[in-house]
């Protein structure tokens, strides 16, 4: 075999080679899984066409047969437009969603670690309490217990501040009066303003050394210039009021949206906060301990030194849930709140083929989870830390 | 005393108001709790379903394949799982150790009491009864295992399939005999949770073992499955084979609501379980594999006898982390596929004509969740109990 025992070498035999072996095997796994997918689509010919059910788009251009609240969509309109708009309340619910969870978990995650132990407490309990309870049973109390029985009817409704109107029929919160085109550009001007001054400010402090106070700064200017631009437009804001059956002025929030949009934000900042609590406590010790050498106070300590650690560790964990909560959303169907789940089952319910409907909605599901992976990573990719 | 409390509520002035805000906050919350449990709760109603709640429609002449197997089951645990204290543990006094324990179990054990209370029945007494003494079997069992000469030297696995025995039989006999269609109530959500888990596992480690191969196409195959199901939220994937699972099977069979659902679980779990073996993979440090090269071993050998075993044993807390969310995640295919799982069952007395339009929905969510809670609670604990005592990174 070798050249010192002087035996000639010999070929290594087919069925031992680990080459042939390896593509051997390869192809047999894959002839496998060709032929289960094979069965399966055998089995959905033979049954579609048995049951002469159409197994194309079609179905997108029928009319709709039905109405989604809080929307002017028409009956008559194709089945497409009213995907089009669960997509838009997916979204809706998702975005808001994410937003007000993320905030609400990092405080409770810090609150977890608060020296006060009544803070501490507390934030244990909320957080033990919801992480152990289905997310389907905690909304079926928000809707059932909390918003249809124990909201006072529309006659009686609650208006703390007379901000707000609390009804069955739904929340109605102070909002701005004008087309949203509007408010979208005012706020996209405010933001522009704002980004820029945070460049300016956080120049002036590399090159003075006084503190840049950025994020300070970047939010009053915001503020400032939205409310200018606001005003300058001539656009005001409206309350809320109760009109005989309903209410007029603000923004109306379906009781189905209050309902999902509370149940996602309270369960997902409880996973939220557990993840922060975990990576507050992974940064080194002596990061802490260092800023109190230098006499940093407590609330720069966190905001300087520890959160934006915590945070690099947190952002991969912290946009898992997020896409949790994207898909946790399709719960709205068990509530009737019209989001893209709800809207495939009643089409289905309306005669629309199942298995092209839902892999339409599978596909828009997926989508949107990899839109958000992709945010995630560049996000990551930012604030990873360049290592030699 | 003082000291302490100055310490830790009254540190600096902010501290004094969040103290009195969180205080004011916890005791409203504590005493509403405790009214709403002792003084304004009307728990007749779940007095009156209890049956319904746990077995559903269960056939009561088939009852006592339930609660045998639940005997089995708790025999299984006790005999299985109660291992010998840690060698390190320090001594510790007779009270302490009853603390230590009503700390780890008084939970489930006030649940069981409470049920025993709200059943009222001499039988379930005696069901309770049974449970107790199959605990005490199982721990008794266990100990022998440890001491009598004979038992210790039956192997691991053996004795293991051996006290798991009695609970598969009952259970495989239960499957058999009572139509699946007819259970319902908690018993329904566990039991597909457990199923599920049982068989979403060797699929979950086969995907594990396959996005981790060297293997081009396996892994793309691997890849897909646990990208394109971890990207699909599972309420979707249970409607969908609610309304067109029976288009992907040959004609004559036809799918009942449980083995959709079970399906479904199955197929989705299995995504997650293998992300789950692929970490406890990639924890195996890289000398293992080699040390087993060395040795002249197979790929196979290696993966069966070295990685995996090691793999799976590390992520074992991730993996009950994964059941109780499966067992949380139960009660979607009451929504999904009206199968009469608990929270269904909840909703539905609700609108029994002795309890509708009364506003009951606080007291039977209320007894679901308990359910749910207390069942999740003790697991999670329990499963950090067992990282710590595995010392998983710590070796």
């Amino acid at each position: 075999m070798s050249p010192l025992t002087g035996v000639p070498a010999q070929k290594t035999p087919v069925w031992r080679n680990v080459r042939v072996l390896r593509w051997v095997f390869q192809i047999v796994v894959l002839a496998v899984v060709v032929g289960i997918i094979y069965w399966l689509y055998n089995n959905y010919q033979v049954n579609v066409s048995r049951s002469k059910i159409p197994t194309d788009y079609r179905f997108l251009d029928n009319p709709t047969n039905f109405t989604i609240p809080g929307n002017d969509l028409d009956q008559s309109q194709p089945v497409r437009d009213a995907f089009v708009q669960g997509f838009y309340n997916t979204l809706r619910v998702s975005i808001v969603g994410i937003i007000l969870a993320i905030i609400l978990g990092t405080i409770i995650g810090m609150a977890r670690l608060s020296k006060n132990f009544l803070v501490r407490t507390v934030a244990g309990a909320y957080v033990e309490l919801i992480r152990n309870l289905p997310l389907l049973v905690l909304l079926t109390f928000m809707n059932l217990a909390v918003v249809l029985q124990t909201f006072p009817r529309i006659e009686d409704a609650w208006e703390p501040l007379d901000l707000f109107v609390i009804s069955n029929r739904g929340i109605a919160i102070p909002w701005f009066d004008g087309s949203s085109t509007v408010l979208g550009l005012s706020l996209l001007a405010a933001i522009v303003v704002g980004w820029l001054v945070a460049k300016w400010r956080t120049a002036y402090s590399d090159r003075t050394g006084k503190p840049s106070q950025a994020l300070a700064w970047a939010v009053g200017v915001v503020v400032v210039v939205a409310v200018v631009v606001w005003v300058a437009f001539g656009y005001n804001w409206t309350l809320p009021e109760v009109d005989d059956r309903g209410t007029v002025g603000g923004l109306r929030l379906d009781p189905s949206f209050f309902a999902l949009l509370v149940t996602l934000v309270i369960y997902t900042s409880s996973h939220i906060a557990e993840i922060v609590r975990g990576s507050i406590l992974s940064v080194p010790r002596g990061q802490g301990e260092a800023a109190d050498a230098i006499a940093l106070t407590h609330s720069q300590k966190m905001r300087l030194v520890i959160l934006p650690q915590a945070f690099r560790v947190a952002m991969p964990a912290i946009g898992n849930q997020s896409l949790n909560l994207i898909k946790n959303s399709s719960l709205g169907a068990a509530i009737s709140y019209f989001e893209l789940t709800q809207i495939a089952q009643i089409t289905v319910g309306n005669g629309s083929p199942a298995v092209p409907a839902f892999t339409l909605t599978l596909l828009v599901y997926l989508s949107i989870s990899l839109v958000t992976s992709l945010l995630i990573n560049i996000v990551n990719r930012r604030l990873a830390l360049v290592e030699r | 005393m003082t000291t302490w409390i100055r310490r830790n509520l009254f540190r600096t002035w902010w501290d004094g108001v969040l103290t009195v805000v969180f205080g004011a906050l916890s005791i409203w919350v504590l005493w509403s709790l405790v009214e709403f449990v002792l003084i304004t709760g009307r728990w007749e109603i779940i007095e009156v379903n209890l049956k319904l709640l746990l077995v559903g429609r269960f056939p009561a002449e088939q009852l006592w394949l339930v609660n045998a197997s639940v005997m089995a089951i708790a025999f299984w645990l006790t005999a299985a799982l109660g291992g010998k204290q840690a060698p390190d543990a320090p001594v510790r006094s007779p009270l302490a150790k009853f603390g230590g324990f009503v700390q780890r179990f008084g939970l489930v054990i006030a649940l069981g009491i409470l049920l025993v209370v709200l059943a009222g029945t001499q039988s379930s007494l005696a069901v309770a009864g049974g449970v107790v003494a199959a605990l005490l079997a199982g721990r008794g069992l266990n100990i022998a295992r440890r001491r009598v000469k004979g038992l210790t030297r039956i192997p691991g696995v053996i004795w293991q399939i051996l006290v798991l025995s009695p609970a598969v039989a009952l259970i495989a006999l239960t499957l058999m005999n009572a139509d699946l269609e007819l259970w319902g109530g908690f018993l329904i959500n566990f039991y597909i949770a457990i199923i599920s888990i049982v068989l979403c596992f060797p699929l979950g480690v086969l995907l594990a073992l396959g996005r981790k191969s060297t293997l081009p196409i396996v892994r793309l195959i691997s890849t897909t499955y646990i990208e394109l199901i971890r990207g699909a939220p599972l309420f979707v994937l249970l409607l969908l084979s609610g309304v067109a699972l029976e288009f992907f099977v040959p004609p004559d069979i036809a799918p009942g609501s449980v083995f959709r659902a079970v399906t479904v679980f199955t197929l989705f779990t299995a995504a997650y379980l293998a992300e789950i073996v692929r970490g406890g993979l990639q924890s195996i440090p890289k000398g293992q594999l080699e040390a087993g090269k060395a040795i002249g071993l197979s790929t196979w050998k290696i993966t069966f006898l070295i990685t995996l075993p090691q793999a799976l044993r590390n992520v074992i807390p991730a993996q009950i982390g994964q059941f109780i969310s499966l067992f949380k995640d139960t009660t979607l295919a009451g929504a999904a596929l009206s199968i009469v799982e608990v929270l269904k069952v909840s909703e539905a007395i609700t609108k029994q004509d002795d309890f509708l339009g009364k506003g009951y929905i606080y007291e039977s969510l209320a007894f679901v969740s308990l359910l749910f809670w207390v069942g999740s609670y003790v697991m999670s604990r329990e499963s950090q109990r067992l990282e710590k005592r595995l010392g998983v990174g710590q070796r």
